[in-house]
């Protein structure tokens, strides 16, 4: 019953929601695919809703980038957590930057709100350091099988020693944007659709 | 020929018997030349003057062959043919040839095995493709070959008329086209596709058209004679774009699929209007040459043209259904899949043609409209065999327009007008500029992601002229167009200057409009990271899904579930080339993990690297570099957004061999998650729910057991805890030998090491120490349906999303009600 289901969705007060993605127009579509990865239209996505997407599946990362919607061990998201996830891959407006109210908090699509995004993705235990294991971890997920475990490890190693400045054998959020500083993120962490 | 038209035939005979060694020689003669792989290269003039002999004297005897004897080069294998029939009554020569009658399909063979080996050398070269697009070698190759044809006064095989290219070269060429044509983001464009292609195509050909006309009245150029109706032609002709070539680089450049789309659509629609208004505009010069237009007629002609094309993609669609309820019951004759494909849409050609229909618009239709069923219908075999077949054709045809074009390139058939030639060139681009701009104006008014001025610029330059344009110019009937040459001149000339300067330079153009930073990339960090985040985008893009919803489309996808799918389809035979894929990865996992999993898991029980020391060795640049290396090329790719579609080749899916590897990584973590899970805190006791899915042999549902639990599964959606054990209920549980073994292994499982040190098992490398840092969320430790979903991205790419919105219908049984629960279409279900 699609009447009952919008009731359901539209408990929470979605005008935050709205703002976060700057205009209601995407917020519409995103509620259309949230309803429609919704499968048996209880008003909250489950990871196994998300693992639905095929090509999630078969994304290297899939199940990292599944975790990023279940924060703090939550087994349910709702819409507005939903689209607070997407909104950092807002593309970030021209006329955005200048006029901003420096009161406010920084948005999500800001650059560093992206950057901590995708840190996050590393650093699964959330102390705030991509830890040589952590970074190990991610190296596999995303490296084929022709990579010998040794010839991981070593890369592994070589990649924490040169992001780590302070020889903690860890690479810090700090260290972290200073080795993307000459990465156009903004661009990089971007979806055309979301605008 | 001079013998059989000879009313002095037998004295003729007579006089080649007595000529009968002379003959011989000759013969030999001709054979090592043509042996030479040169037909024509060696110089003939001695044979000439035997032949002038022969003809003297036979002319002799029968004076009207006197007018018919002039040219000797053509009659050179004629006499030969006579002295070969005349041989054989006397006696069985030991060598005789027969050129002229192999010449034809013996030269297009050359031609288009040059072509190929063309390409394979163009393509050894890898950075070569990515400068140029293909049609460009295809030119040169035939440009060539016109050359040596040229050089020799060899005169060219007759492989182009009207009657040819529209029967058997355009066909093959439009049917790949469509069949290929992605249809789901097709149909989300359909409105702009249909609005840029239709009505850019008309705004082109009547704008170049009438602009020229108007460049034709200034007496300084000469052209005065050149009247309405002809400019009006040339401007339909010239206007028929064929951006394929654009494509290639469109790819590459990962531009969005919209932008890709109004591309496809306009190269694969652009045929079709350009040859309807062609035929209509030569039907209006054949009247116009007899009486004057009056208005009636061109409101006919307007009529018509809609006729024409409505009508035409009616007979596809029609045809297209045909074809897709015959393959339903091919299953016991698979050979003859491929051939009832290609005959229905041949048919449709024909059929349309003979109503003075548009053709291409028809084929296009049908391939489209059988194609989703046809795919489902017949064996995996077929289905590869009918795409390999139908590129292959198009792609010899288009050689053959191209080597054509080249032949007639290098000749004496030109005329060159520089102004015609000039305006030509210049109003082609203006009036592009005017309906791109102009049309996405009012297209983007009603679209939601409008086309970007980007966009435009791109679909502009993209405006490349092809083997279309050329078929269509070199057919032009001379008794209509007296200054035809100068028209085949002018459309040579813009094909070679939009194929060879856009073609080239749109790439370095989409790159530099798609301005991005150049990262040039220093450290290893980057390197990750970019990889990284280019997963992460691709995944949030998944998540997001594909944006359009029509209702029309919604309508239709219930319409075609209901019926139409009943109708075309065989009964539980979904056979996609993914399916196929993880059923065979799947048996192959499991028997690799029957019979090596639980003994290697020792063996891979890779000691924790917890007493690796780091940081402390200094690596040398040459170890970085190298380390750098490996990570480039052993990444796994970034899924592509964008389309990918090649006129000239299929490509091997490289995809599926990482998302195997993918799968079967996930899938071992899975196991192994399952597997320790009673070992942690939070598992369940190993019982037997947790186990099943490791059950894998194929069998067939058991509704039975299934049904209760989705009804209670379906009224109850906040018991995820439930989900580890329906979700791996596509794996039936027929016990098999293999499972058998597998339960029994894996049951005293739970006497394994628990806790503190991880095991691996089966493969090496699998991310098992997640789950300890992933502890306290124990979904991570769920098992996933992930066979529900996987092909999605796979299949035709149309079913995709919708699938999974609508209801997770198809992909999804678990959760629908029981009664829907037996016909559905999940290959999962129903694998055998």
């Amino acid at each position: 019953d699609p009447k009952r289901c919008s009731c359901v969705y539209f408990e929470v007060d979605l005008n935050p929601t709205c703002r976060l993605l700057g205009g209601s127009a995407s917020l519409l579509r995103l509620y259309h695919r949230f309803r429609a990865l919704d499968r048996n239209k209880k008003g909250y996505l489950s990871r196994v809703d998300l693992q639905q997407i095929g090509a999630l599946a078969v994304n290297p990362l899939g199940e990292r980038i599944i975790d990023s919607f279940f924060p703090d061990g939550n087994l349910r998201v709702d819409f507005p957590g939903f689209v607070r996830v997407l909104a950092h891959f807002r593309p970030v407006d021209d006329d955005d930057s200048g006029m901003r109210d420096p009161k406010q908090p920084e948005p999500l699509n800001s650059r560093m709100n992206k950057l901590r995004f995708v840190f996050q993705l590393y650093d699964l235990d959330r102390d705030g350091k991509i830890s040589r294991h952590e970074m190990l971890q991610v190296l596999r997920l995303m490296v084929g099988v022709q990579v010998t475990e040794e010839q991981l490890e070593s890369i592994t190693d070589r990649t924490v020693q040169e992001a780590d400045e302070d020889g903690d054998g860890a690479v810090s959020f700090l260290e972290f944007t200073k080795s993307l500083e000459k990465m156009d993120i903004e661009q990089k962490m971007s979806i055309r659709i979301l605008k | 020929m001079y013998i059989t038209f000879d009313p002095g035939r037998r004295l003729c005979a007579l006089e080649t018997l007595l000529e009968a060694d002379v003959w011989h020689t000759i013969a030999h003669g001709v054979g090592e030349a043509h042996s030479m792989g040169f037909p024509m290269l060696v110089p003939f003039s001695p044979w000439c003057w035997l032949l002038l002999l022969v003809v003297l004297k036979c002319s002799e005897a029968s004076s009207d062959l006197n007018k018919s004897t002039n040219s000797t080069a053509q009659h050179e294998p004629n006499v030969r043919f006579a002295a070969a029939s005349s041989e054989a009554d006397e006696k069985i020569s030991v060598f005789a040839l027969d050129y002229d009658y192999v010449q034809i399909p013996y030269e297009v063979t050359l031609w288009i095995l040059l072509a190929s080996l063309a390409k394979i050398g163009f393509h050894l070269y890898h950075r070569l493709p990515g400068l140029m697009p293909e049609s460009c070698l295809l030119i040169i190759v035939g440009a060539l070959v016109g050359a040596i044809i040229f050089g020799t006064d060899h005169k060219s095989p007759p492989v182009m008329d009207s009657s040819i290219y529209f029967l058997y070269l355009l066909p093959p060429i439009v049917l790949e086209g469509g069949y290929f044509m992605p249809t789901r983001p097709f149909f989300e464009n359909i409105g702009s596709i249909l609005w840029w292609a239709g009505l850019g195509a008309l705004i082109n050909a009547f704008g170049i058209g009438l602009s020229l006309y108007l460049i034709c009245q200034i007496k300084a150029f000469g052209l005065t004679d050149v009247n309405l109706l002809q400019n009006l032609l040339f401007g339909s002709l010239i206007s028929a774009v064929d951006p394929v070539a654009v494509l290639a680089v469109f790819e590459e450049a990962r531009v969005n699929e919209p932008l890709y789309m109004m591309i496809f659509g306009e190269a694969l629609l652009n045929d079709g209007i350009s040859v309807v208004l062609y035929n209509i505009l030569i039907a209006f010069t054949k009247m116009h040459k007899f009486e004057d237009i009056e208005p009636v007629d061109i409101l006919a002609g307007c009529a018509r043209f809609i006729i024409v094309g409505v009508g035409g993609v009616f007979f596809g669609i029609i045809f297209g259904f045909i074809s897709a309820f015959i393959t339903r019951f091919t299953q016991n004759i698979s050979a003859i899949e491929p051939l009832i494909v290609f005959m229905f849409s041949y048919l449709s050609y024909l059929a349309a043609e003979t109503l003075y229909l548009s053709g291409i618009l028809a084929i296009t239709a049908c391939a489209v409209t059988m194609k989703k069923y046809v795919e489902e219908n017949v064996s995996q075999t077929s289905y590869t065999t009918i795409k390999y077949f139908m590129k292959m054709l198009s792609s010899v045809s288009e050689t053959l327009i191209f080597i054509f074009m080249g032949v007639s390139t290098i000749g004496k058939n030109h005329e060159w007008n520089w102004a015609f030639i000039c305006f030509t060139l210049v109003f082609c681009q203006i009036w592009r500029a005017i309906s791109v701009f102009a049309l996405f104006y009012v297209s983007n008014q009603f679209r939601t992601f409008p086309f970007s001025i980007k966009d435009q610029c791109i679909i502009f330059y993209s405006g490349v002229r092809g083997a279309g344009s050329f078929s269509l110019a070199f057919l032009l009937p001379l008794s209509l167009f007296p200054r035809k040459k100068m028209f085949v001149t002018a459309t040579l000339v813009v094909i070679y200057f939009t194929v060879f300067i856009q073609g080239i330079t749109i790439g370095p153009l989409v790159r530099y409009l798609d301005v991005r930073k150049t990262n040039k990339k220093e450290s290893i960090n980057e390197e990750l990271h970019i990889r990284l985040m280019d997963h992460l985008k691709a995944g949030i893009e998944d998540v997001c899904g594909q944006w359009s919803h029509y209702q029309v489309r919604d309508k239709f996808k219930k319409f075609d579930h209901r019926y139409l799918r009943k109708i075309l389809t065989r009964k539980n035979q979904p056979k996609s080339s993914i399916v196929s894929l993880y059923k065979k990865l799947e048996m192959k996992q499991a028997i690799e993990m029957v019979e090596t999993g639980i003994l290697s898991s020792t063996a891979f029980s890779v000691p924790h690297q917890a007493q690796r020391i780091h940081g402390t060795k200094r690596l040398s640049p040459e170890d970085v570099e190298s380390m750098r290396d490996i990570l480039t090329h052993n990444m796994y790719q970034v899924r592509q957004r964008t389309l990918s579609y090649n006129k000239y080749n299929l490509k091997p899916q490289t995809s599926e061999k990482q998302a195997k590897e993918i799968l079967i990584r996930r899938q071992n973590t899975l196991r192994e998650s399952m597997r320790k899970g009673h070992s942690l805190p939070w598992g369940k006791p190993a019982g037997t729910k947790n186990i099943r899915y490791l059950s894998f042999p194929y069998g067939h549902p058991q509704p039975i057991r299934r049904d209760p639990k989705v009804a209670d599964f379906t009224g109850d959606d906040s018991s995820d805890s439930e989900l580890p054990s329906i979700m791996f209920k596509p794996y039936p549980r027929t016990g098999t030998l293999q499972e058998r073994r597998l339960t029994q292994e894996i049951i005293p499982m739970k006497s394994f090491p628990r806790g503190g040190k991880p095991c691996h098992f089966g493969y090496p490398r699998n991310t098992s120490q997640e789950e300890h840092v992933g502890a306290g969320r124990r979904e991570a430790l769920r098992p996933k349906p992930l066979f529900h979903a996987v092909d999605e991205e796979f299949e035709s790419g149309e079913e995709s999303e919708e699938e999974a919105s609508a209801g997770g219908s198809r992909w999804s049984a678990e959760h629908r009600p029981s009664k829907q629960y037996h016909r559905s279409h999940s290959p999962l279900l129903q694998r055998k």
